[in-house]
């Protein structure tokens, strides 16, 4: 505080994504939360490439290593951290691929969810009339059964698979989009930028994707990071239920049910650490959801 | 200001644009709780605002017309639909005596970026998340006035136009003052090589300061360009200063049109006479707008016959009953009032 900082255009010349940085790091927890997903994001990405051991290759399995306590040594010397499941197979390794599954499914939802209910949520606000009357009737009574329901209801239809998973994510998750997006762009449709795009005799297709669509981003964005916590959630449950991910795919839930029948017997760490692994994504995410929700929301109401 | 070219010869030529029969009417269906009192038996009727009514409406190559009259009578209904934005309920809009809705479709939009409306709030009407070259350029690039490698060039001579910095060009609207916000939105229009811009109330969000440099870079742009101008203000010391004829509307209607000065001599309606009375001082100017005597009637109800009837110091029973037509009571003057029968 001793020398007066110099008058400072810099403020307006900072770009968006530099302003909206310094904001988001203003909260400690929030930038942890950032940075431990983006660890989970790095370990789920390079997973093949961190794991000791690649866990569904059942040649390098020892059934002699089985249930191996963590950071116990193996019979051919090799030391498991987080200990190995009832095959032998390195749980850290296990985890690490898990991780990969369930945040790849979680993402590949939430995108396809959030693409379709948004092209949905924008024809519903251009057109409205009946058509928007359908739609949003859809989408009520979508978002009136609990999500778990639906899906569950879904998977006993299609059967399993990595595909039927996404499929009946997307199918319980894209309401939601449609819906938020419908109400902003609603606001936003009757806003005077539009109406000078009229103006300019643009095609309704290109007013709509280049001129609504981008002023809707901002609340999407918050709604999809939390989306992707409740689809890997959502996914793990399934899989727990055994509704989910097929053996070949085994998600992170997958291996917390694998372990779960062990939990009595003291070989807590087959569940545990799955676990664990998972609720601190979900956590990270939530956090970051939260904090892109309060950096975001203020410029919202420009 | 000189007169423009606006004189007796380009008005006996097909208009620039002209508005017939125009009429709008905004609808604010029945609620619930009216619908289930109707069923009891109630006599709710659905509320209507009668924003436009039959206006005629012509506009001469070359002229400014100014168009005034108190809030909520319908102005910027007027303006938008001139603009081609709002669709008319009933009436036509011909574009040098040739029906728009008519066109093929390629020519409709020719003509309808002949056509181009300058907003109140700059910053509103410019996107966000745009910028500035990408504002200006858009229309041209997507209507295929121009090509890619062209688009540069556009920009930099369209802001030097309008007297901004083309540097300045990546930057984001908001990143500008208001003043500034405006030139960005006369660029874009601009950029289309308009015909006709209808300005709604283009000024007054500005500082007065502000408002005199943007007003008379419409004036310039006139000379330059031959622009024609449907301009919009519930300033008249603005309308004097910088348009040719006058149109005054009260609760939907043209009441009366004269050339500028002929009308600020001698208005011959009593609503004009009535707003003149009252021009607003520069220190009154912000303030709402509400300069005659008595309360402006609610457009859902408007009065019948004259609408003005009841704040007319020269009301006849005949007023009550019979809505005055638009007519000529001198070369190029028309009046909507019963007294110009009297004589
Ligand atoms: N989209 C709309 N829906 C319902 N009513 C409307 C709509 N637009 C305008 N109106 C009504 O139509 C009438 C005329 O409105 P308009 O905006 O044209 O008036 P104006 O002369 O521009 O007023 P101001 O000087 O306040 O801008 C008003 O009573 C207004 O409430
Ligand atoms: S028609 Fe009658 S009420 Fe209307 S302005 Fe003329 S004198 Fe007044
Ligand atoms: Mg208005």
């Amino acid at each position: 505080m001793s020398t007066p900082p110099p008058a400072l255009p810099a403020i307006v010349e900072a770009s968006p994504l530099r302003r909206f940085a310094a904001e988001f790091a203003a909260s400690r927890v929030a930038l942890g939360a950032a940075v431990l997903l983006a660890a989970i994001l790095f370990a789920a990405l390079f997973a093949p490439l961190l794991s000791p051991q690649d866990p569904y290759d059942l040649a390098t399995l020892d059934i002699m290593d089985s249930k191996l306590e963590p950071g116990a040594r193996g019979a051919a010397g090799a030391r498991f951290l987080l200990g190995t499941d009832e095959q032998g197979r390195d749980l850290l390794s296990a985890i690490l691929h898990g991780l990969r599954i369930s945040l790849g499914v979680g993402v590949m939802a939430t995108l396809v969810a959030m693409a379709f209910g948004t092209l949905t949520g924008l024809a519903s606000a251009w057109f409205g009339g009946r058509f928007d009357a359908l739609l949003m009737r859809i989408v009520d009574l979508q978002l009136s059964f609990p999500a778990i329901l639906v899906a569950l209801v879904l998977l006993a239809v299609l059967g399993q698979g990595v595909d039927k998973v996404v499929l009946a994510l997307v199918i319980v998750q894209w309401a939601y989009y449609a819906r938020t997006v419908r109400g902003s762009a609603l606001a936003e449709r009757n806003r005077e930028y539009i109406e000078a795009a009229r103006c300019l005799a643009l095609p309704a297709w290109r007013i709509v994707l280049r001129h609504l669509l981008p002023n809707c981003l901002p609340p999407l964005i918050v709604i999809a990071t939390v989306q992707v916590a409740h689809a890997i959630a959502l996914e793990a449950t399934l899989s727990f239920l055994g509704l989910g991910m097929p053996i070949t795919s085994p998600s992170l839930g997958l291996l917390i049910a694998n372990g779960y029948t062990q939990l009595l017997s003291g070989k807590y760490w087959i569940s545990f650490f799955p676990g664990i692994a998972l609720v601190l994504t979900i956590v990270a995410i939530n956090l970051v959801g939260d904090q892109l929700r309060d950096v975001l929301n203020p410029r919202l109401s420009r | 200001m000189s007169a423009g070219p606006a004189s007796s010869s380009a008005a006996q030529a097909v208009p620039l644009l002209e508005l017939r029969g125009i009429e709008r009417r905004f609808g604010r269906p029945l609620d619930l709780a009216a619908r289930i009192a109707n069923r009891l038996g109630a006599d709710i009727d659905a509320q209507v605002v009668h924003a436009v009514d039959s206006v005629d409406l012509a506009l001469a190559t070359g002229e400014v017309v100014g168009l005034a009259g108190e809030s909520g009578c319908g102005k910027s209904t007027l303006a938008r639909i001139a603009a081609g934005i709002l669709e008319p309920g009933r009436g036509e809009r011909l574009w040098q005596g040739r029906p728009v809705a008519a066109m093929p479709r390629a020519e409709r939009i020719a003509t309808e970026l002949k056509v181009q409306m300058i907003f109140q709030d700059a910053f509103a009407s410019l996107d966000p998340r745009m910028r500035v070259d990408d504002l200006v350029a858009e229309a041209p690039l997507a209507h295929r006035l121009i090509r890619r490698a062209e688009k540069d060039a556009l920009v930099d001579t369209t802001l030097r136009q309008v007297g901004l910095d083309p540097s300045a060009k990546r930057r984001w609207p908001h990143q500008f003052s208001g003043g500034q916000r405006s030139r960005i939105g006369i660029a874009r229009a601009l950029a289309v090589r308009p015909e006709l811009l209808v300005c709604d109330e283009a000024v007054a969000a500005l500082d007065v300061s502000i408002q005199a440099q943007v007003l008379n870079l419409f004036m310039r742009l006139r000379d330059e360009l031959g622009l024609t101008y449907l301009f919009i203000s519930h300033d008249l010391g603005v309308i004097r200063h910088l348009a040719d004829r006058v149109l005054i509307m009260y609760l939907g209607r043209i009441v009366e049109s004269a050339p500028t000065a002929e009308l600020f001599a001698a208005p011959n309606h009593p609503y004009t006479r009535a707003l003149l009375a009252e021009v607003p001082t520069l220190a009154q100017r912000r303030r709402s707008y509400q300069p005659v005597r008595g309360e402006i009637p609610s457009p859902l109800a408007p009065p019948p016959g004259c609408h003005f009837h009841p704040r007319c110091p020269h009301a006849m029973p005949r007023c009550a009953v019979e809505a005055p037509a638009l007519k000529a009571v001198a070369p190029g003057r028309q009046s909507a009032c019963h007294l110009n029968d009297a004589t």
